[in-house]
């Protein structure tokens, strides 16, 4: 009936739409972060960029049964990987993170982010209804998200491990485990602050207390969160203009194309970029909720809502630290910050909530 | 199952999990709204609230001013020539604070540039002292090539800033040592009082010593500033805007250098003082004291064995004993009371006669030699203290005080030099406040021949020379308009006989005929001055009083001698101080001859200088040069105090008053 083909009619246009505008803010802003160059950022950006968004669309066609399916070995898979970074991973900034395996550089403890939403949903797919209150409802998810969580604080990544620890948690919330429970696990958890405080690396405690008072160590370690807050705020409203930020092309604000390209963003754009990337991720959010109310199946549900909430983890996570209201911890701004792995775990996450969107368009179209 | 239960088990249907599905992804999904309100909300905050803050901090993270340190002032001297002036110097300083590693660091710098044991050695204390922001002098006056090697490696050594700049030169050194001062860098408590940016500036510096302390504020200048756009690295971008600085102001002073020059270089290794007075201005023409510091050394920051050197010398060299050392003046005071007395009435042809000694109450005071029946001017010419004794006793002391004090002995002379002593002239009134106790017979035996309590610096000698040349108060000074100052009200009959007087004493066969100057139709005019710097014994005397050169340095008289050329119209005045240097005429005299010499036949006195001077060792900056050298192989003295400035003064002799003698 019309010119389109059917397939292509039928991608998630809105949302494709939105993460597309993000990506391509971010070659802007890597642009200029390069002084007005597309080498060496915003080039190699764009290329994995565009590979990304279409192996994403490509992953939108896979079955949601697919992924059911994969989740436990995906995540036992991760898992060994896991543990064979810390047996014979790269050393890279004093942490191992890197599993070289010839051809890539793979992080495993990346994709653990993801695939803990899918081993978890899957565990509650399988749970019968009338288990969801007893205690085998708990310890399965508690030692799958504990293992990975445990092996990444040990590389050591309390950014990643706290993300992990976030995604499978916010499954096992959603699940429908009793509230009691959470407050309990709470409760513990506060009780054991004060041992992951001691167990924790100096670099680690140092950056939590210039958290709480970036001005002690203006161009010690504090330096990271001060000059980002005073790139933002001389921003202003509307920026200083493109190509007119002198925090990051002086180079004041460290690491401008990585973890603190919002900060070269605000600089140069102003509040109004701000609030455009802020309001982007609301949306990719909101959709993403959505995605979740309206899946058929419960695994369907618990996997998209734990993926979006991992999605939003990551950029809210980013956003607190850059504006002062997080420690340093090392996540970069998903699809805008320089880097591949976290725009592939993000455009992964995508593709499975795609999947999971036309999953329940077509069961709806066949009820 | 028990904990089943405790958990509250309740059996769930498919359809329960599903409300609490909807349930709670509806509070995940406020939960994420929050924080995107939070964020936005924060966004907001830094970007309206802050934004003025946040734009100057990134402003002043941008743009980086630099203060651009003043040009000194010179100081010339009354023709122009420089004493102190500027040159572009290659120089390296480090910032302690930026130092990663201090060690490393200083040893690679030591290897490049080179540096003695001595110089690490007072910039590890510099370092010490430092106030951490504030640039510790590595080296100045760096060659290119060691600049250049330096500023090849300076990126890898933090800390480490190379740097051209202006040091300050004095070109005749040790000449001009205690008048000119020195300088050297803001100590921390300057800029903790001041909190000048200025004096952190790498390479400023401030007076520290003499006229470079006292004329600060004239030398000083205005400082420039640079705005320059760096990276966080501190790498310059471009430079945005430039305000030259403005110099200091030059100093000219009375001062002839030559004449200064010479006159230091003719004191040999004597440790005293030479001060000349232009009589048409009152100014000073040369005030010499020796030994002195070569203020090139303080300027570049000294090496603790340099100071040692100083401080350990028993000629101190760290006193400046123009102004702030005090001696008896000795028969220098004859002329003065010779005008006392005339004043007072005294018939001039009235004799005395000097057998040599002369009992005043239980005590003798003796003469050094018999010189028979003697009139005033006679009694000036043979420097006869037993005339002195006889006449100031019958016109009292108060007659001679108050000539004394009208020709400038314990006047305040407010040059602007640091620390000044002005000595004593005693009188009954002064006696009964300072001792307790009745003015004394001998008292004024004592003071009519300069001795006593009698003390004076040379620059009080000299004034009173001029005044006796001119009958004029003119007023010493070292820079400004002329101050001639006005007539004494002195009968200018008695001054013409005083000044007959003195200049007998070295062309009429008086005591110091070695000063007669060599020049056809220029003659000077003079006194000699002994003072005794220690007690001579009764039983000494009986045994017949031991020569100077027997006795060890310390111990022996203080040479002086003051006078005036030309005789007829006198235009310079001076005094000389040999501190320990004997008898007057043979000592001060031979000294104060080639001086007056140098400034009416400036050949003639060079041609004997340089003969002196091959026979000493070379000049004065040879000798020194050699004396560093000897000092430098010597063991590491104690540590040695900031150099600041000297505070050890030589106490006043200690004089008895009852038995005393002068020449």
């Amino acid at each position: 009936m019309t010119l389109v083909p059917d397939a292509i009619r039928s991608l998630s246009w809105r949302i494709l739409l939105i993460v597309a505008a993000l990506g391509g803010f971010g070659l802007v802003v890597l642009y200029s972060a390069a002084s007005g160059s597309i080498r060496p950022w915003a080039l190699s950006q764009g290329v994995r960029f565009a590979m990304f968004l279409v192996m994403a669309v490509i992953l939108s066609r896979i079955p949601e049964r697919t992924w059911k399916a994969a989740a436990f070995p995906a995540y036992g898979v991760m898992l060994t990987m896991l543990l064979a970074v810390e047996l014979l991973g790269a050393v890279s900034g004093g942490s191992r993170r890197w599993l070289d395996l010839g051809i890539i550089r793979l992080q495993p403890s990346e994709l653990m982010k993801l695939t803990i939403v899918l081993a978890v949903a899957r565990f509650y797919d399988l749970l019968p209804a009338g288990e969801l209150r007893g205690v085998h409802a708990l310890w399965p998810p508690a030692l799958a998200i504990g293992f990975p969580v445990a092996l990444v604080l040990l590389q050591p990544d309390l950014g990643t491990a706290t993300m992990i620890a976030a995604g499978g948690i916010v499954v096992v919330f959603l699940a429908g485990v009793p509230l009691r429970l959470f407050a309990g696990a709470g409760a513990v958890l506060a009780a054991a602050l004060p041992i992951v405080w001691a167990t924790m690396h100096d670099y680690q405690k140092k950056r939590v207390l210039i958290f709480l008072d970036p001005e002690s160590d203006p161009l010690g370690a504090g330096y990271h969160i001060t000059q980002s807050k005073i790139a933002i705020g001389s921003g202003g409203i509307f920026g200083k203009g493109f190509l007119n930020g002198t925090q990051s092309h002086l180079d004041y604000l460290p690491e401008g194309h990585t973890d603190f390209v919002f900060a070269t963003m605000a600089e140069e754009w102003g509040l109004i970029g701000g609030i455009l990337i802020i309001g982007a991720f609301l949306l990719v959010t909101r959709w993403g909720m959505r995605v979740a109310a309206r899946a058929p199946t419960r695994f369907g549900r618990l996997t998209a809502a734990g993926l979006t909430t991992t999605i939003f983890f990551y950029a809210a996570i980013n956003l607190m630290m850059v504006m002062g209201l997080a420690p340093v911890v090392g996540i970069p701004l998903p699809l805008v910050s320089f880097g591949g792995t976290a725009m592939m775990t993000v455009l992964i996450c995508l593709g499975i909530l795609m999947s999971i969107e036309r999953d329940g368009w077509r069961r709806r179209s066949f009820a | 199952m028990k904990l089943d239960r405790l958990l509250g088990k309740r059996s769930v249907s498919e359809a329960q999990a599903r409300f609490a599905f909807d349930r709670r992804s509806f509070v995940l999904g406020g939960a994420q709204l929050s924080i995107g309100a939070l964020l936005a909300g924060r966004m907001a905050y830094l970007s309206i609230f802050e934004n003025a803050r946040y734009a100057l901090l990134a402003e002043s993270n941008r743009v980086n001013l630099s203060l651009i340190p003043p040009r000194r002032g010179w100081i010339v001297d009354r023709a122009g020539k420089p004493l102190a002036l500027n040159r572009t110097v290659f120089r390296v300083d480090v910032i302690p604070d930026r130092l990663k590693e201090r060690k490393a660091t200083l040893d690679e710098l030591q290897q490049l540039l080179g540096l003695t044991a001595d110089e690490r050695d007072r910039i590890e204390r510099d370092i010490d002292k430092a106030a951490g922001f504030q640039p510790v002098q590595v080296a100045e006056k760096l060659d290119w090539q060691r600049y250049a090697a330096l500023s090849i490696r300076a990126p890898d050594l933090p800390g480490v800033q190379p740097a051209q700049g202006f040091a300050r030169y004095y070109p005749d050194g040790a000449a001009v040592g205690h008048l000119i001062g020195y300088v050297g860098a803001a100590s921390a408590e300057d800029y903790a009082k001041s909190k000048d940016p200025l004096l952190i500036a790498p390479g400023y510096k401030i007076g520290k010593e003499a006229l470079e302390k006292t004329m600060e504020p004239v030398l000083k200048g205005k400082p420039g500033a640079r705005r320059s756009e760096v990276t966080a690295r501190g790498k310059l971008v471009r430079d945005l805007a430039t305000r030259p600085d403005v110099p200091g102001n030059t100093i000219r002073l009375t001062i002839d250098r030559d004449l200064q020059d010479y006159a230091a270089r003719r004191m040999g290794d004597n440790s005293g003082a030479i001060t000349v007075i232009d009589l048409a201005t009152g100014g000073l023409a040369a005030m010499v004291s020796m030994p002195a510091y070569d203020p090139n050394s303080f300027s570049d920051g000294i090496g603790r064995r340099e100071y040692a050197a100083l401080t350990s010398d028993d000629h101190l060299p760290l006193v400046n004993k123009t102004l702030h050392a005090l001696y008896p003046p000795g028969s220098t005071t004859k002329p003065s009371s010779a005008l006392a007395l005339l004043e007072a009435g005294i018939d001039p042809d009235e004799t005395v006669f000097c057998g040599g000694a002369m009992r005043v109450g239980s005590a003798i005071f003796h003469c050094d030699k018999r010189h028979g029946s003697l009139a005033l001017a006679g009694a000036v010419v043979h420097s006869c203290d037993i005339y002195f004794y006889t006449m100031g006793l019958k016109y009292g002391a108060n007659a001679l005080a108050g000539m004394f004090r009208k020709l400038g002995l314990g006047a305040v002379h407010p040059l602007p030099l640091q620390p000044q002593r002005f000595g004593t002239v005693p009188d009954p009134q002064w006696i009964e406040r300072k001792h307790k106790r009745a003015w004394a017979a001998y008292d004024t035996v004592n003071m009519s021949i300069g001795q006593g309590y009698m003390l004076a610096n040379p620059l009080q000698l000299a004034v009173m020379a001029a005044r006796l040349a001119t009958g004029h108060g003119l007023e010493p000074h070292l820079m400004g308009p002329p101050r001639p100052g006005a007539p004494l009200g002195v009968n200018p009959a008695h001054v013409e006989f005083v000044r007959q007087a003195m200049g007998n004493v070295v062309n009429g066969g008086g005591t110091a005929a070695a000063a007669r100057l060599p020049i056809p139709g220029v003659q000077m005019a003079g006194k000699t001055g002994t003072a005794q710097v220690r007690r001579i014994t009764l039983s000494e005397r009986a045994g017949g009083v031991r020569s100077n050169a027997t006795l060890p340095w310390k111990q022996r008289d203080h040479a002086h001698f003051i006078g005036f050329a030309p005789v007829e119209s006198p235009r310079y005045a001076f005094s000389v101080l040999v501190e320990h240097g004997g008898f007057g005429a043979a000592a001060a005299a031979p000294i104060a001859r080639d001086t007056m010499t140098f400034l009416f036949a400036p050949d003639q006195a060079m041609k004997s200088l340089t003969a002196l001077e091959q026979g000493w060792g070379g000049d004065l900056a040879t000798r020194m040069a050699a004396k560093a050298a000897s000092y430098k192989t010597t063991p590491d003295p104690a540590p040695a105090p900031d150099t600041g400035a000297p505070s050890d003064v030589p106490a006043p002799p200690d004089l008895a008053p009852e038995v005393t003698a002068a020449r």
